[in-house]
Order: C-alpha cells, then sequence, then structure tokens
C-alpha cells in the first residue's frame, strides 16, 4: 500500500464503501427470503449501488493516473489521395450503372412496386371505418338504463340530478355513453325542431367531449354547466349542450328522448350527428 | 494471470489489440455537463434491467378477468388482463412492485436527462459542425424516448392510460384525410380497439427499445470518431482533447456515475410511490378523474391541448379539427425546428466552419436568448396542462388561469429572451477572456513529444493571463 496518507485514506474509503455494498446485498436476500418489503428492497439496493458508485468515484478521483492527457485532434475528412482513391473504386460498379441506365430505371421501378406490394399487410391491421364513428348503439326505442342496467323513469332524477345511461344491452360501451341531467321545465332551451326531445327536463347530452374524447363527467348543478375534466371545455345543459369556455368547438350531440306508457325512458333514436371529436369527412 | 492468458488467446483469433489500446487511450475532457448525455445512457440501461424483469410477468390482454389478488378493495372487480398483471405484479410478485416503481422512475429521468443533455448541446454550440447529424440523431433519440414513454404509460390499462389513449386516439383522428383510417389501423377498430393494448406492448419492448439502441450505438460512433467539444481553458484548442483517459480513470468515474444514478432510481423506486394503479382503478370508457395528469415529458401537449381556444377549419364539407393544432402541428413544428436548428443557426450566422472548443452561451446572445425564449414557451404550455391543478391549490377558476396563460404564453417567451440577451450582453462584456481558468497551484500538463512518448511539463503558477 502507498505511503501517501492521503492516498491510503482514499484506498480506506474506498473498501469501506464496497464493504457497504456487500452488507447492503446481505440485507437484500435476507428481504426478499422473508417475503420481500418494496420500502426495504429499494433502500438496500440504493445503499448497495450508492456503495458502489462512491466507491468508484473515490478510485477515479484519488488513486487512478489523473492527468490531463492531451490526445491530438486529426482532421476528420479525408486526404485528397483518399477521396481520389474511393472515387476510383466506386466507379467500378457506378460505371455500370450509368452505362446501363434502362436497367437501373426497370430495377427501381421493380422495388418501387414490390414496396408497394409489402405495404398492402398494413390494411389487415384494422377494420375500415365505414360509417362507425357516425353511429352510436342507441336506436328508435331503446330502453335509457343506468350504469347498473337499471331503467330509468320519470322520478328517477330529481331537478338537478344527473346520471350516466347506456342504451340497454350496451353498457360500458364507450360511443354511447351519455349523460342524463334533470332540469326544471322551465330552465330548458329548446332549439327549433328539438321542442319534444327533453320530457319533463329530461336532457340527454353525449358524454363523449366534443373536444378530444374524454368522458364529460363533472355537472355543476349550480351553473347547469358540464365541465370536461381533461382540457376544462364546458358546456351548457339549458342550451343543448352549447360550449361555452375551453377548447371545444361544437356542442355536446343531444340524444332525443321520449317516455314510453309504462313512464320508462327511451331513445326516439340514434344520436343526430356524430358523437365525439371531430374528424376531416364529419361534414359540418 | 488469467487475464493475461485470455487477452492473449483473443488477440491471437481477432488480432485486437491495436485497437482496443487505442480505445482504451481515448480522452475523455472533464465538465460536469458532460455526464447529462451519460445519465441518460445509464436510464437506458436500468430501463431495460427493469423492464425485463416486468416483461415476464406482464400480460397485454384486453380480456376482462375478475380479480382475485391480495388488494383487498379490487377483490372481486372485472378488470382487463392487462391491469390484473400490473396488479399482480404490484402486490404478489416478490420485487415486482420496487422494480416497476424503479422502471417509471427510470423513464421520468431518462427524459428529463436527454432533455437536460440537449439544452447543454444547444447553449455551448456543439451541434455546429461537424457534429449535425449527431444532433439529428440525438433530437431522434428524444422523440423515440417520449414515445415509448407513452406506449409505457398506456400498458397498464388503468383510468390513467386509459384516458391518456382516448386523448391520443382524438388527436390521430384529427389529421386530415387520413386520420380516421390511421387511427383504426393502430387501434384495431373504432376506440378502446382491442388491438392497442397488444401492439404497444411490441412497440414499448421491442421496436422502439431497438431503435434506440442501434441509433444510441451510432450516437456513440460518431462521438468516438469525432472526439468530444471541451470548454476553452489552458493548452485547450481546436486541434486537440485535454482531460482523462478511457482505461482507467474514465471508466472508474463513469462506472461510478452508472451506480450513482441506479443508487437514486432504486431509492426513488422504493420510497417515492409512483402511478398507483391500484388507487386510479381499471379503465372504464364512462369514468374520469378531475386532476388527470400525463407523466411530466408529455404536460407541454397536455397544456397546448388546453390553452387552445375553441378554433378549427371547416370547409368545402372538410374539416380539420381543433387538436390537430395542439396535438399535431405544434410537437411537428417543434421537431422540425429542432432538427433543422444547426442547418438554420449555420444558415444565419454564415458560420460553417469546424468548431470543437464550446461556446460560453453569454458570448452566443442571440442564441441563447432564442433558447430561453422556447424554454419559457414551453414551460407555459407544461404549467397550463395542470392549470386545473393550479386553479384547485389557488381556489381561482379555471377560466381565469387559462386566459392569464394564454397571455404569458406570447408574452414571457418576448421578455424572458430580452433579459436574457441584455443579461448575456452584460456579462461578456465583464469578461471578455472565453473563460480561461487559472491554473491550480501544482497542477501539471502532460505533453506528448513527437517521438510519441509523453512528459509532464511544469508550468509556473501566476497571474491569470487577460
Amino acid at each position: 500500500m502507498s505511503d501517501d496518507p492521503q492516498e491510503r485514506r482514499a484506498t480506506y474509503r474506498t473498501a469501506l464503501a464496497f464493504g457497504v455494498t456487500a452488507v447492503a446485498s446481505v440485507g437484500l436476500f435476507v428481504t426478499y427470503a422473508f417475503g420481500g418489503q418494496e420500502q426495504i428492497e429499494g433502500a438496500l439496493l440504493a445503499v448497495a449501488l450508492g456503495g458502489l458508485g462512491f466507491g468508484f468515484v473515490e478510485v477515479a478521483k484519488h488513486l487512478l493516473p489523473q492527468g490531463p492527457y492531451v490526445e491530438e485532434r486529426e482532421p476528420l475528412a479525408s486526404s485528397e489521395d483518399e477521396q481520389l482513391a474511393f472515387a476510383a473504386d466506386f466507379e467500378r460498379g457506378e460505371g455500370w450503372m450509368s452505362r446501363r441506365g434502362f436497367v437501373v430505371k426497370v430495377l427501381g421501378v421493380a422495388a418501387g412496386a414490390i414496396g408497394l406490394a409489402a405495404l398492402l399487410p398494413i390494411r389487415s391491421l384494422g377494420p375500415n371505418p365505414g360509417n362507425s364513428l357516425f353511429r352510436t348503439k342507441w336506436r328508435r326505442g331503446a330502453l335509457v338504463v343506468d350504469e347498473q342496467g337499471k331503467p330509468v323513469s320519470v322520478d328517477t332524477l330529481e331537478v338537478g340530478g344527473a346520471i350516466t345511461v347506456f342504451p340497454e344491452d350496451h353498457l360500458e360501451v364507450e360511443d354511447s355513453q351519455t349523460i342524463l341531467i334533470r332540469l326544471s321545465r322551465s330552465d330548458v332551451v329548446t332549439r327549433s325542431g328539438r321542442e319534444e326531445w327533453a320530457p319533463q327536463g329530461y336532457v340527454a347530452l353525449s358524454k363523449v367531449c366534443t373536444h378530444a374524447g374524454c368522458p364529460v363527467g363533472l355537472y355543476q348543478q349550480q351553473f347547469k354547466k358540464l365541465l370536461c375534466p381533461c382540457h376544462q371545455s364546458t358546456f351548457s345543459v339549458p342550451e343543448g349542450g352549447k360550449p361555452t369556455f375551453g377548447p371545444a368547438t361544437r356542442s355536446l350531440p343531444q340524444l332525443p328522448l321520449m317516455f314510453d306508457s309504462q313512464g320508462l325512458l327511451r331513445a326516439r333514436s340514434d344520436y343526430q350527428e356524430p358523437v365525439g371529436p371531430g374528424f376531416w369527412d364529419r361534414g359540418t | 494471470m488469467i487475464v493475461k492468458r485470455l487477452a492473449r488467446w483473443l488477440d491471437e483469433r481477432l488480432g485486437a489489440a491495436r485497437f482496443v489500446s487505442t480505445a482504451l487511450n481515448k480522452v475523455f475532457p472533464d465538465h460536469w455537463s458532460f455526464m447529462l448525455g451519460e445519465v441518460a445512457m445509464y436510464c437506458f440501461v436500468i430501463l431495460v434491467l427493469t423492464g425485463i424483469y416486468l416483461t415476464f410477468f406482464f400480460t397485454p390482454g384486453t380480456k376482462e378477468v375478475v380479480y382475485n389478488g391480495s388488494y383487498a378493495p379490487l377483490k372481486g372487480v372485472s378488470m382487463s388482463q392487462a391491469y390484473e398483471s400490473v396488479m399482480r405484479i404490484s402486490f404478489d410478485v416478490r420485487a415486482g412492485l420496487v422494480m416497476r416503481q424503479i422502471h417509471h422512475w427510470a423513464a421520468l429521468l431518462f427524459v428529463g436527462a436527454i432533455i437536460a443533455h440537449l439544452m447543454r448541446i444547444f447553449f455551448t454550440g456543439a451541434f455546429r459542425r461537424p457534429r449535425e447529424i449527431n444532433w439529428m440523431i440525438g433530437v431522434t433519440l428524444l422523440i423515440l424516448a417520449i414515445a415509448n414513454g407513452f406506449t409505457g404509460y398506456s400498458l397498464p390499462d388503468d383510468q390513467l392510460s386509459g384516458t391518456g389513449l382516448r386523448i391520443a386516439y382524438s388527436v390521430v383522428i384529427s389529421v386530415p384525410v387520413v386520420g380516421v383510417w390511421s387511427a383504426f389501423l393502430i387501434f384495431g377498430g373504432e376506440f378502446p380497439g382491442n388491438e392497442v393494448l397488444t401492439r404497444f406492448f411490441v412497440i414499448h419492448i421491442l421496436i422502439v427499445p431497438a431503435a434506440i439502441t442501434a441509433l444510441l450505438t451510432a450516437h456513440l460512433a460518431i462521438l468516438v470518431r469525432q472526439k468530444h467539444t471541451q470548454f476553452r481553458g489552458k493548452a485547450r484548442k481546436e486541434r486537440n482533447v485535454v482531460g482523462a483517459r478511457l482505461w482507467p480513470t474514465f471508466t472508474a468515474k463513469t462506472l461510478g456515475l452508472f451506480f450513482f444514478v441506479f443508487a437514486v432510481c432504486a431509492a426513488l423506486g422504493g420510497l417515492a410511490q409512483i402511478n398507483p394503479v391500484w388507487i386510479w382503478g381499471p379503465f372504464q370508457p364512462a369514468a374520469v378523474s378531475a386532476g388527470s395528469q400525463p407523466d411530466w415529458y408529455v404536460g407541454w401537449l397536455e397544456g397546448s391541448l388546453r390553452l387552445l381556444p375553441e378554433w378549427e377549419t371547416r370547409a368545402f364539407g372538410h374539416e380539420i379539427p381543433n387538436p390537430f393544432y395542439s396535438g399535431v402541428l405544434l410537437p411537428g413544428v417543434t421537431f422540425m425546428l429542432l432538427y433543422a436548428w444547426p442547418l438554420l443557426e449555420a444558415r444565419f450566422t454564415r458560420d460553417r466552419d469546424e468548431h470543437h472548443l464550446l461556446d460560453r452561451p453569454r458570448d452566443r446572445p442571440v442564441r441563447t436568448a432564442i433558447g430561453i425564449a422556447a424554454l419559457a414557451f414551453y414551460g407555459v404550455l407544461f404549467i397550463a396542462g395542470g392549470n386545473d391543478v393550479l386553479a384547485a391549490r389557488f381556489e381561482v377558476s379555471v377560466n381565469w388561469i387559462t386566459n392569464i396563460l394564454r397571455v404569458a404564453l406570447f408574452v414571457l417567451p418576448v421578455v424572458f429572451g430580452y433579459f436574457t440577451y441584455r443579461l448575456c450582453k452584460e456579462l461578456s462584456a465583464r469578461s471578455p477572456t472565453a473563460g480561461e481558468p487559472e491554473p491550480s497551484p501544482g497542477s501539471e500538463l502532460i505533453m506528448r513529444t513527437e517521438e510519441g512518448g509523453y512528459v509532464e511539463v511544469e508550468e509556473p503558477v501566476g497571474p491569470a493571463r487577460s
């Protein structure tokens, strides 16, 4: 061992650090054998690895040659001779290509064609979108049920209440989720063509945000507004889901409702426009 | 003795001695900021190690199963196989939770270290000729790291990851012409789609990590070929590199750094809870919780989705919806500008020379000001990603905060950029010597002689040259 006291102390520190690693690792063995416990595992692993880290840095800083060493930087570009030699070497193949330009062109066409053909299996990744973004599971006469599948009748909600509903037999279907809110009948601002859509003040709006598709889950009873928790688009319920703040540009589509002869809530039809965020072919 | 024989055995077969000894003598300049890239690389190593372990237990399936593990509150709850296997990793696989949490923390640190490294390269001008290619590889690595973070975040199929996927789907369908088809091909149908978890799993554990490995190798190979940049200082010139040799000093130092990074990840993974999916619950399409936040490196995109006012384009029977601008155009332009920066700067400064000595940020006030302005811009977006959390914390309305941030997004970069510019000018004028450090007492310089040997040169201790 060296006589330099500084170096000797560094050696002791290094040995101590590596020793700590060994002890902590034994601790890890024991913890693991007794069924494991994540805080102890994490802490012991950190100590074990930290010991190694400390030891190696100690070695690097105090026990190994420090330099500084100087390395010359050679020019990156090749010399002119090397470049010429390369050009000559490359010419062996390149010359053939320029002499047989026609063959090379056909080869290009062949490569392009086989590349395009190789792309076709991508089509297998998913179905044709068709009109699936324009339809939901709601149909004329579909029974409105809550998240447990229970039908909704006139007295299910007090004025001011709100629940999430689905069409019967399609619980948890993403594009069919609908928020049902009961307003007092005088609050509903009906638009022309929608006079009959909100019987007894029951307003049903698509729960899929027209901005980025999150469930518009927060009903602020006091302001009769729906708030999307993702990007804070806000929609006015009495005005048929019209956006009043945030990035959403379009009203939440309204589901036309009716009560049947037994007093159960049913849909008059599917939504009359696509639900959820916009897309190129949505039609305006 | 054994080592010597093994080395001889190998050399007789590979003839590697000359090449290896060149490698061992490679010189690494020393500066704390040069460790940022190393930290990123070591995070990747940790991610691969912990990720392999997690792969043994994770099932990327959407089939519904009933939970019957040891976490009592969710017993009997129906959930996807994916979520169930994450629950099993967290509660029933020995060392599973600590591995999962180390993995998640290392991912957060990975992207953070890459961005810090990128900032170091940017502000010191290390991207200039001849290093433009490595800059572009680095930007690609950043994109891949973010992509892998997002796909990994989506795998547990918990409430938060489902919400993230829902937003990603909406952003994809917003792309003009090809958006809906692309979304259906990626997700295997209309959201939620049955295929997305299996596909993201393959992307997360194979495709992107393989791409990162390949590009990281190229990144390092180019670095070795071109040699390191260095700050100005005693004996440091454009034509040399001054520092520690790869073997043994730098090797020990960088091993130490690796173990420290791993130790920090282990401590965080063991002691700091992250992404407790058992609290979020399994994904249900109709549920979402207030205060949903993505991982930090997606925060700027979340913020841009929140800040953009209700604009969209409708014309000729087609529409370009709002999330296209905030979720596709903004990141697209961001990464294009990052890719192009070395070329743009060379064009505007007409500086097309080779540079191996680094700039001090203060000596390039325009570049530094642009960088700080950009950081302010993305900083505001990042803050906007938590506008609801801020509103709740400070008891003000979300609308108010959103409007303030909409203004700040354009004002703050200008303000920050202007003051940075002035500050740089001031600092640069005060110390025009470009940072030659005073030689410390007793420091020695080792010079290579013409014969190839090394000699120590004692430099007299003297006042700083000016």
